[in-house]
């Protein structure tokens, strides 16, 4: 028997190949999820995402309802045009999933990212490293002799950029909290 | 006026308000105040298993044939995790089931306790929906919720973990009406503007076909009677799935048979040539479509589903229909009517030439043997000895269940019990016992291959018990026939493991459960055997000794179209490539 000549990037490992005459080109979508405040539901989301092999790429939740037990889970995702349309449909079917928003089809939207940054630099260094911070309007909310700790607001590319800009200067811890996402206007 | 009871009390009243009449299950410790309360009542009949696997797929059985959900009671820990295969054989299948499990008191959860599992977490991504009951107030409130979810939209498995505390306090019961449903209530009718252009192109179409599935049958009898007009007036060639036969009568003038990896030649190649294709309550299933690129390369397809998340997921749906199956059918018919019943006569006619000539091919025979019983011969003796009765089957997995596919004909729904989507052996001996319960005067027969069989043959005890004369109909052929065929055609006829060397006899085991054994090994004897099965009151295991090297044709290798079937064994030289030969 031959060796066995599996098409790079195909799916027939699995079972059939699925999605070799559909656009492959991936896309990123930011996923507004409005779902029941009850317990598991997030478990059951994640499993999904899991289970049918889709990607997670930031993911943020927490209760935005309290009298009406909602919370909303924002996820961003890549995958083909394919993909991104099943993520959306299996995520609607589930029973405590409210409502699913498409925010990148859907218009513009505001997405944001908090981190806080710790700073380990003498010197020279912790200078560089204040300017830089009034720079992206990250604040100090935590100082030592031998530290400094950051907080930064905005999207997950500022968020990067200042990170990049501080690693030269001394050891860098990050703590992120993923995106939240809402949608432009009424 | 509010009730007050004990959480345990709750559960047999809400499920007598479900109007539920038969519960499967099996007592432990974290079940004992509901099996309490069963013991002292008379509506609800219990039905003790031999194992949880036992009660979940005999409650598929139930649920399949009746159209009703099926209702399982089971313990904590081992209890919950026997119950796993067939909360997933339902998921795939779509089979409304309520499961209830029995939890460690709350205060113990988390703690390892005895027969302790996270059973929501385990069960999560095998059911439709779940919940850990914490509070007694909230426990019929969630077991009516159960009911409504399982049984609306694309049927399946719920399940509600209730721990033991919460059994024992007392609390206000919710009555059904007062229950929270209001939030899942999926969309039935279709979509007026896609099923007007569906229609249109139904007046157009010269090479059209339906392709049905087992959302037909679960959509209820109407939706089965609707197809059956619909086709009528067409004239419409029409196929479908292992899982939706007997929504069209296998009698029926425009049945082409089974489609499929194992199903007729030509009906497989009217999918492939079809200019129109209408799957009703179908998903596009690997077994169906074979190679993507090449499935039905020249038609527009239509998707009428309840899940819009079956359409568009494997194959691009030109019609998109989300609803119900009947509520679809109703409108399709009316605007077809309305339109004044118009088709392309003339080339249908055509394309039904093509089809006979298809036809012609007889793509089931084979070659009988005076010696030997050939399988396929085995299922045309009972399908002719059984012609007409009030009959139901259940099979188990593999060869068998294909030749019973192919070979017995289906007249109405919810007459055929197979596990289509997780293809779970040892479904068949306990879902025959779910069809007997539901159907005590019919005749029930599962048509099983012996390793399958041995599976779950602990239901035997069950159906003695009961005294359910459930026929076991085992093609024994002393190897896992699937597994070996494909070891022969795609691993150069090296059969590792799939024969087994020591099998009981059937008959004395038939002898130590309490039921009758029948041996059968010659062709000229199998009538007066099969017969001898059918007038025996009571439970049987029919021991046929079959042809062992059998294979199961006409066959799409894995990776192939529609249109490259093997039709019998001077086909299969080569034609399985090393890439086909990695899927499954």
């Amino acid at each position: 028997m031959s060796p066995l000549n599996i098409e790079k990037g195909s799916t027939s490992h699995s079972a059939y190949d699925l999605r070799s005459h559909m656009s492959d080109m991936v896309e990123t979508h930011t996923l507004a999820i409005l779902v029941e405040n009850e317990p598991g539901v997030l478990a059951r989301v994640i499993g999904l995402f899991s289970g049918r092999g889709y990607n997670i790429e930031s993911l943020t939740v927490a209760e935005v309802d309290h009298s009406g037990h909602r919370s909303r889970i924002t996820i961003v995702t890549s995958g083909t045009p394919q993909v991104i349309n099943q993520i959306k449909m299996q995520l609607e079917r589930m029973v405590p999933v409210h409502e699913v928003q498409d925010l990148t089809v859907e218009g513009p939207f505001v997405s944001r990212e908090l981190a806080l940054i710790k700073v380990i630099a003498k010197g020279e260094h912790r200078v560089e490293a204040l300017r830089i911070a009034e720079i992206f309007r990250a604040n100090v909310v935590d100082s030592t002799l031998q530290s400094f700790v950051f907080e930064i607001t905005g999207t997950p590319e500022k968020v990067d950029a200042f990170c990049e800009l501080m690693r030269p200067l001394g050891e860098v811890r990050l703590a992120r909290t993923g995106v939240a996402a809402i949608a432009r206007g009424v | 006026m509010t009730r007050q009871m004990t959480g345990a009390k709750m559960v047999v009243e809400a499920l007598k308000d479900q109007g539920v009449e038969v519960v499967f299950g099996y007592p432990g410790g974290a079940v004992l105040p509901i099996y309490d309360e069963i013991f002292q009542q008379n509506g609800i009949r219990h039905i003790l298993v031999r194992h949880e696997q036992g009660a979940v797929h005999a409650a598929e059985g139930y649920a399949r044939s009746t159209g009703k959900p099926g209702v399982v009671l089971v313990t904590s820990g081992p209890g919950a995790t026997n119950a796993v295969t067939g909360l997933v054989d339902a998921l795939m299948d779509s089979i409304p089931l309520v499961v209830l499990t029995g939890q460690v008191p709350t205060f113990m959860i988390g703690s390892d306790a005895f027969q302790e599992a996270d059973t929501v977490g385990i069960t999560r991504p095998c059911t439709k929906m779940n919940w850990l009951v914490k509070e007694t107030d909230k426990l019929a409130d969630t077991i009516h919720q159960a009911f409504h979810i399982a049984t609306h939209g694309r049927p399946g498995p719920v399940l509600v973990d209730i721990p033991k505390d919460v059994q024992f306090a007392t609390g206000t019961y919710v009555e059904k009406p007062q229950a929270r449903t209001a939030h899942y209530q999926p969309r039935l009718a279709g979509d007026p503007a896609i099923i007007e252009a569906l229609v249109e192109a139904m007046e157009q179409a010269e090479r059209p076909v339906f392709y049905t599935g087992g959302g037909v049958i679960n959509s209820g009898p109407r939706a089965s009677a609707l197809l059956r007009d619909l086709v009528a007036e067409t004239d419409f060639p029409i196929t479908s799935t292992l899982m939706g036969l007997g929504s069209y009568p296998a009698s029926g003038k425009n049945w082409l048979g089974m489609l499929g990896m194992h199903g007729l030649y030509e009906a497989n190649l009217a999918m492939h040539g079809c200019d129109l294709m209408i799957n009703i309550g179908a998903r596009f299933d690997d077994r169906i479509t074979g190679r993507i690129a090449d499935f039905s390369p020249n038609s527009l397809k239509a998707h009428i589903d309840i899940d819009p998340s079956s359409i568009n997921k494997v194959i691009h749906a030109d019609f998109p229909i989300i609803g119900d199956v009947t509520h679809v059918l109703e409108e399709v018919l009316r605007v077809w009517r309305a339109r004044g019943a118009k088709t392309k006569a003339v080339a249908v006619k055509q394309w039904w030439d093509q089809i006979e000539e298809w036809r012609a091919v007889k793509c089931l025979r084979y070659t009988n043997s005076t010696t030997t019983i050939k399988p396929q011969y085995a299922l045309e003796r009972l399908e002719a000895l059984t012609l007409g009765r009030d009959r139901y089957i259940c099979t188990e997995v593999g060869q068998h269940q294909m030749w019973a596919a192919q070979f017995l004909g289906f007249e109405d729904p919810n007459r055929w019990m197979t596990s289509g989507g997780l293809g779970t052996m040892g479904y068949g001996t306990p879902a025959s016992i779910g069809v007997q319960i539901a159907h005590p005067d019919a005749l029930v027969i599962n048509v099983a291959g012996e390793a399958s069989w041995l599976m779950n043959m602990q239901e035997m005890g069950t159906a003695i018990q009961y005294r359910l004369p459930v026929k076991q109909f085992i093609l024994n052929n002393e190897r896992l026939g699937m597994v070996r065929q494909w070891q022969e055609l795609l691993h150069g006829e090296r059969y590792s493991h799939s024969w087994s060397e020591a099998l009981p006899d059937f008959v004395k085991l038939a002898e130590a459960f309490g039921a009758k054994g029948i041996l059968c090994k010659d062709p000229k004897d199998l009538d007066d055997a099969i017969m001898e099965m059918l007038e025996y009151d009571g439970p049987v295991i029919f021991d046929c000794l079959v042809e062992k090297h059998e294979n199961c044709f006409p066959m799409i290798p894995s990776g192939k179209a529609h249109n490259e079937m093997l039709l019998g064994e001077a086909d299969t030289q080569g034609v399985i490539d090393a890439k086909g030969s990695v899927l499954v």
